[in-house]
């Protein structure tokens, strides 16, 4: 990218200069009108009370020391990190396991592909109705599944403290697209990493943990930040599911804001809320860069140890 | 360092007479047994789809309903407009990506090719953008769309996408035409061809395939969409197949039979794009984990 600029081979064309403007004008505007503007607007409409009908009234932090008297707010907040503290390893793990047999260049290989992705494209809504009858308690197929072995299954969406492990049972049917993430990672791997390591020694387990590892740990890093932000956007699943019950076991983040935002008309303090939820996504995902340094091996880095 | 591909690697061990790989053997076993368990949920759901009411009350389940009720199918989908729900949901894909890939790959194309002052600033801020959290941006574009009086109307989902909505598109367009060879370019220029020609007659024929799998992510994420769609959308005429489902959920809470066969329903289409153009969904997502 920078390097045409250090080149310059000959002085900027003011008209490709103006036709280059012209094409990403509706970027800009774009930008301006649907992404920055509203940034900063919710910002500021997080200072005030507003239910869009009545001219909304200043209340300075007002909505943010609502927030800390807020118990659904630190409820959701709670459901919502465990959630994303357990899913998305799980998903992490269990994608991964399933992309390492797809690389063993077994036959039928497009076959398992198809079949471990198909769940993952999907529509949500779809999926959450389809659940909600394969969690049933009574007829439905995971209880069923348990029965076999002897296990009298719980009301997965009727108990509170199996309504979130049963959505983050859910959410690994859809590990799928991971899987064709790492399957492509793992297809990069050079092959001669694997000799070099078998020369010196190395079982199954060793050149997993020494060559597969490392050389997978950049797109691990990426899954982590994508899987984190995306946890803290399920909306659909307990919307439809569980409706944030039971006891509030499930009231994810975005549900609460939805709530407060559409069924209250709160806008205040909703967005209030989406710049707490910005602002801790945004912690996060600097504490994870952060502490990658430890873990995540980038090709052609010489680390000192 | 010179990579082996697999390929080499794979004709050298089958040109070799070997005993049987028990470690393959066991890959199969657990690969067949994770299939069976990714596959069984569907299985289910649309088994209970073509059985009766009495049928589908029964523990431990029946897999093969018999007798079979395929008139589950047309009783759910008259039960409510779904036709209009199925064709709301076309139109909203047809002009989300009419919209998406013509700002997008316009933007790609002068972040890729074009060179002018402020390129690198602005490509930064698209690379900025794709870190938001939608959350942040809702609740002010509901405001702005009810002042401008377009709640109840397609437009607060159409627009957005005529104006490059989705940051991560630009960024694909730009990355693939980055990869186009500049000669073709440069020989265009020298004979006269203007830079909108040039967007036309060279770049775009040339780039199929990443059109091809920018207008698969948005089918996909048009048929997923679900709160935005709910929040714009409050006549049930104008409803999508993800808003229609779930009000059927409500409505027919404890038909299981009728709601499993709608809920097949509006997972077919996408079912069946997903067995045709395949390769194009994986590549977008191959592309989004190895080189976002």
């Amino acid at each position: 990218m920078l390097i045409h600029n250090i080149f310059k081979p000959k002085r900027l064309s003011f008209w490709e200069s103006l036709n280059a403007w012209v094409f990403v004008a509706p970027w800009i505007l774009g930008f301006i009108f649907f992404t920055g503007g509203p940034i900063l607007a919710s910002l500021v409409i997080s200072f005030t009370e507003w239910d869009i009908v009545n001219p909304p009234v200043w209340t300075g932090l007002g909505n943010y020391k609502l927030m800390l008297s807020d118990p659904l707010f630190f409820q959701s907040l709670k459901v919502t990190t465990i959630y994303a503290l357990v899913a998305v390893p799980l998903q992490i793990v269990v994608g991964l396991f399933i992309a390492i047999l797809l690389n063993t260049k077994i036959r039928l290989i497009g076959v398992y592909r198809t079949l471990f992705y198909l769940p993952a494209v999907l529509p949500i809504v779809s999926v959450a109705v389809m659940w909600r009858w394969i969690l049933s308690r009574d007829w439905g197929l995971i209880n069923w599944f348990l029965s076999v072995f002897g296990v009298y299954g719980p009301g997965w969406l009727s108990e509170p403290e199996w309504a979130l492990p049963a959505l983050i049972l859910m959410s690994l049917w859809g590990v799928g697209s991971g899987m064709l993430i790492y399957l492509a990672g793992l297809q990069g791997i050079p092959s001669d990493l694997y000799e070099a390591a078998k020369v010196d020694g190395a079982g199954a387990w060793a050149s997993f943990v020494y060559v597969t590892l490392p050389m997978i740990s950049p797109v691990i890093l990426f899954q982590l930040v994508v899987g984190l932000i995306a946890a803290f956007q399920v909306f659909a699943q307990p919307f439809i599911m569980t409706q944030g019950g039971p006891q509030n076991s499930t009231l994810f983040y975005l549900l609460h804001l939805f709530r407060n935002a559409f069924e209250f008309f709160r806008m205040g303090y909703a967005s209030a809320l989406s710049w707490v939820l910005f602002m801790y996504i945004a912690v996060l995902t600097l504490l994870i860069f952060r502490f990658s340094a430890a873990w995540v091996f980038y090709e052609g880095e010489i680390k000192d140890e | 360092m010179t990579p082996i591909s697999a390929g080499t690697s794979l004709k050298v061990a089958s040109a070799q007479k070997r005993p049987i790989d028990w470690a393959k053997v066991l890959a199969h076993i657990i690969l067949i047994a994770g299939s069976i368990m990714f596959l069984m949920p569907f299985v289910y759901v649309v088994s209970t789809s073509l059985k009766t009411a009495g049928e589908v009350y029964s523990f431990p389940p029946e897999f093969i309903p018999d007798p079979v009720a395929w008139e589950n199918y047309p009783d759910a989908l008259t039960a409510m407009p779904f036709d209009r729900f199925f064709l709301n949901t076309i139109f909203l894909a047809v002009g989300r990506i009419l919209g998406l890939t013509l700002s997008c790959s316009l933007a790609g194309f002068a972040f890729a090719k074009l060179r002018w002052k402020g390129r690198n600033t602005l490509f930064f801020v698209v690379l900025l953008t794709l870190m938001i959290p939608t959350e942040v941006t809702l609740i002010p574009r509901y405001i702005l769309f009810t002042k401008l009086g377009w709640i109840n109307s397609f437009a607060p989902l159409l627009v957005p996408g005529f104006f490059a909505e989705n940051a991560f598109f630009v960024f694909l367009f730009r990355q693939f035409f980055m990869t186009m060879g500049q000669d073709l370019i440069d020989a265009a220029r020298i004979d006269g061809c203007s830079f909108a020609g040039l967007f036309w007659r060279i770049i775009v024929p040339n780039a199929k395939p990443v059109f091809a799998v920018v207008a698969i992510y948005v089918i996909q994420n048009n048929w997923n969409s679900f709160l935005l769609p709910m929040i714009y959308l409050t006549d049930r005429a104008k409803y999508t197949l993800a808003l229609g489902l779930r009000l059927f959920n409500e409505q027919y809470y404890s038909q299981t039979h009728l709601l499993m066969a709608a809920s097949v329903f509006v997972v077919i289409p996408i079912v069946i794009l997903f067995f045709f153009m395949q390769r194009y969904f994986i590549q977008g997502v191959v592309f989004t984990g190895s080189k976002g």
